[in-house]
């Protein structure tokens, strides 16, 4: 289809690692065919040059960690038709919200010489606890097809081929014998968001949660048959405490086993 | 080959070196087999060439959410495991299978359907749990009105080398639900291997034309009555050495009777909604239908993947979803497998596999499930009756 005007794509960054947007340049064959059909309007990573919104598209990496990026999203989102948070950082609040579960000036005074120079929010959080957020992205980092795939379904006005369901089915559907029930290896995959691929079990390691909690994710039957496999309390909160931390029914369990 | 019925007269005695022959002959037939492998310790269903690609002197035990596989070095027996995580249904009925696709030719629009399949596939190993399987996806995809052209190809295309089980294991129930442990047909060949110290050898069995034709030219020997009784000694054994049973009287009644009268919530907890189940069990076919486009808009394509209605997705309708509790999942399944099935299909959706009891990554077990749907109903109408007493 010939598009006469092309969408203005920004991408943006919160506090991350810059890991999902560089999954962007990262695309390989298909890099040139989204240059060709969007507008790269702002994309530090790649190019200095800015151009002004407002945005046709806009991609959000990263957690709100700071007061000035608590407001710095609402003025993207006032500036994007559309706003695509990607990665678990901007879907969950990263790694860096572990933070959550502590008191951040602890840290503050350990890590810097100045501490008074540090301007941190109490809690890293994500994109949606701000601001309207039209689809979530996940993984830590995104799955670069995936990505593609979100392009390819916003430029043709689709519903995105990105399921909700577990990372076992994505296992079935290779073919993977299940790293559990096989060979009695912890794996959070029940739990789990596809989209991955299923890459651990696929080299015998067990999921590690990089896409967050699925839709209606039964952490706590999950943790009964960890605890049956001889996984310590320490070593069960710490498998839900990771990239996704800060992901609601992540949270709730490790904070259900803290207390036990 | 589904059709014949399977000419019993024709059974022999084979021994193993022999079976090499019977392979070099299905793949001079034009056959890519698929049999038995071991792979990461589990026997899954995998492209083989030889009678060498085959696991030997591997067993397996298989418990709720547990199975490990054993090598013995002095065991030479080449089918003393059952069925592990693969079925044929991942060759028939394949997770992701493009149906078609769309070009935006010059403005207009050129449907390009998928060929359909026409690889020789031959099942090598299949148990008699999976050809009652195959059965069942025949009726539901070769049966009705509306017919499924790429499985009906398939499976015009397949040639089957069954073996019956000797060795159940500790999830089956294929004596409850009359699938096993000898198929009953089906088959254009089978076997039934006798292994022990002392001797070892198989029973041939031809079901088909094609069957008989393979086995021309390789070395075999009428089946004397010691022998066949040999064999039988060990099919009856088998039968009453399932792991697991389903009690099937009234069994659907059972299903409807419990559907809204009992409480669901015990499974419901446990149910983690994974689909483990679903995707390992050899007759679930659910599946739903993915467009992707490329990013400039000039090619459309459509894929069946399969799907599982333990996934929000699959039940969603304009408005909401209306299974939104594993509990409600768990139960919309086993209503269909064990009920809705017969009425559908006229036949259980289960072949006693026991394929959802290992591979649950909880170990959920659908034949202590039917147990405790019973005593929960018999509970719900004590109460009943104590109330209007």
């Amino acid at each position: 289809m010939s598009r006469s005007i092309r969408p203005k794509l920004a991408v943006w960054k919160f506090a991350s690692c810059d890991g999902c947007q560089l999954s962007l340049l990262d695309v390989e064959d298909a890099l040139l065919e989204v240059a060709a059909v969007v507008d790269i309007a702002n994309f530090p990573e790649a190019s200095r040059a800015v151009v002004k919104g407002p945005y046709d598209l806009s991609l959000v990496e990263g957690s709100i960690t700071t007061p000035h990026d608590a407001e710095r999203i609402h003025r993207i989102r006032r500036q994007s038709k559309t706003l695509v948070t990607i990665g678990a950082c901007a879907t969950s609040g990263g790694i860096q919200a572990l933070r959550n579960y502590k008191n951040v000036d602890d840290f503050v005074s350990i890590v810097y010489a100045h501490p008074e120079y540090i301007s941190t929010l109490e809690k890293s959080t994500p994109i949606r606890d701000h601001v309207k957020v039209d689809f979530e992205l996940r993984g830590c980092p995104i799955n670069k097809m995936q990505l593609v795939e979100l392009l390819s379904a916003y430029l043709n006005n689709r519903k995105p081929n990105i399921r909700s369901h577990s990372v076992c089915m994505e296992c079935k559907l290779k073919g993977t014998a299940c790293v559990m029930v096989a060979q009695g290896i912890p794996c959070l995959g029940p739990v789990t968001h596809a989209g991955c691929e299923a890459i651990c079990p696929s080299f015998n390691r067990g999921c590690y949660g990089c896409f967050g909690p699925k839709e209606s994710p039964n952490c706590s039957s999950l943790s009964s048959r960890w605890t049956d496999l001889d996984v310590s309390k320490d070593d069960l909160i710490r498998a839900y405490r990771s990239f996704n931390a800060g992901s609601e029914s992540f949270r709730r369990e490790s904070e259900f086993h803290e207390k036990l | 080959m589904n059709q014949e019925k399977p000419d019993t007269n024709n059974i022999f005695v084979i021994k193993k070196d022999s079976l090499a022959g019977l392979f070099e002959n299905i793949t001079k037939a034009g056959y890519e087999m698929i049999g038995p492998k071991l792979k990461d310790g589990t026997i899954c269903l995998d492209k083989i060439t030889s009678l060498d690609d085959l696991p030997v002197g591997i067993t397996d035990n298989q418990e709720p959410a547990q199975y490990r596989t054993k090598q013995s070095k002095s065991d030479t027996s080449l089918f003393s495991y059952v069925v592990g995580p693969h079925s044929p249904k991942r060759y028939v009925f394949p997770p992701r299978h493009q149906l078609w696709q769309i070009n935006r030719v010059n403005g207009d629009q050129q449907i390009i359907a998928q060929p359909l399949p026409k690889t020789k596939l031959a099942f090598i190993g299949i148990r008699p749990c999976d050809l009652a399987a195959l059965k069942i996806t025949d009726r539901v995809f070769k049966g009705g009105k509306y017919t499924d052209a790429h499985y009906t190809e398939g499976r015009a295309n397949n040639f089957i080398l069954a073996v019956n089980c000797v060795k159940p294991g500790g999830t089956c129930f294929c004596t409850s639900v009359g699938t096993g442990p000898k198929a009953k047909g089906d088959f254009d060949l089978c076997l039934t291997e006798v292994y022990s110290e002392a001797e070892h050898f198989f029973i041939l069995e031809t079901g088909t034309k094609l069957g008989s034709k393979m086995i021309s030219g390789v070395t075999t020997k009428p089946a004397s009555k010691a022998k066949l009784k040999q064999a039988d000694k060990l099919l009856k054994a088998a039968e009453k050495n399932m792991g697991r049973q389903l009690e099937t009287d009234n069994l659907q009644q059972l299903i409807y009777d419990g559907a809204n009268r009992v409480n669901w919530e015990e499974v419901g907890l446990k149910c983690l909604s994974c689909t483990n189940c679903t995707m390992v069990c050899p007759t679930c076919f659910c599946t739903s239908l993915e467009d992707t486009t490329d990013l400039r808009g000039t090619t459309a394509v459509r894929t069946r993947v399969w799907d599982s209605c333990f996934n929000e997705d699959y039940s969603y309708m304009h408005g909401g979803n209306v299974r939104s509790s594993s509990r409600a999942r768990y139960r919309h399944w086993i209503s269909h497998k064990l009920a809705g099935w017969v009425d559908q299909f006229g036949t259980l959706g289960c072949v006693g596999c026991g394929r959802c009891i290992t591979w649950c990554p909880v170990g959920i077990d659908i034949t202590e499930e039917v147990v405790s749907l019973k005593k929960r109903i018999a509970t719900k109408k004590a109460e009943a009756t104590a109330k209007e007493r």
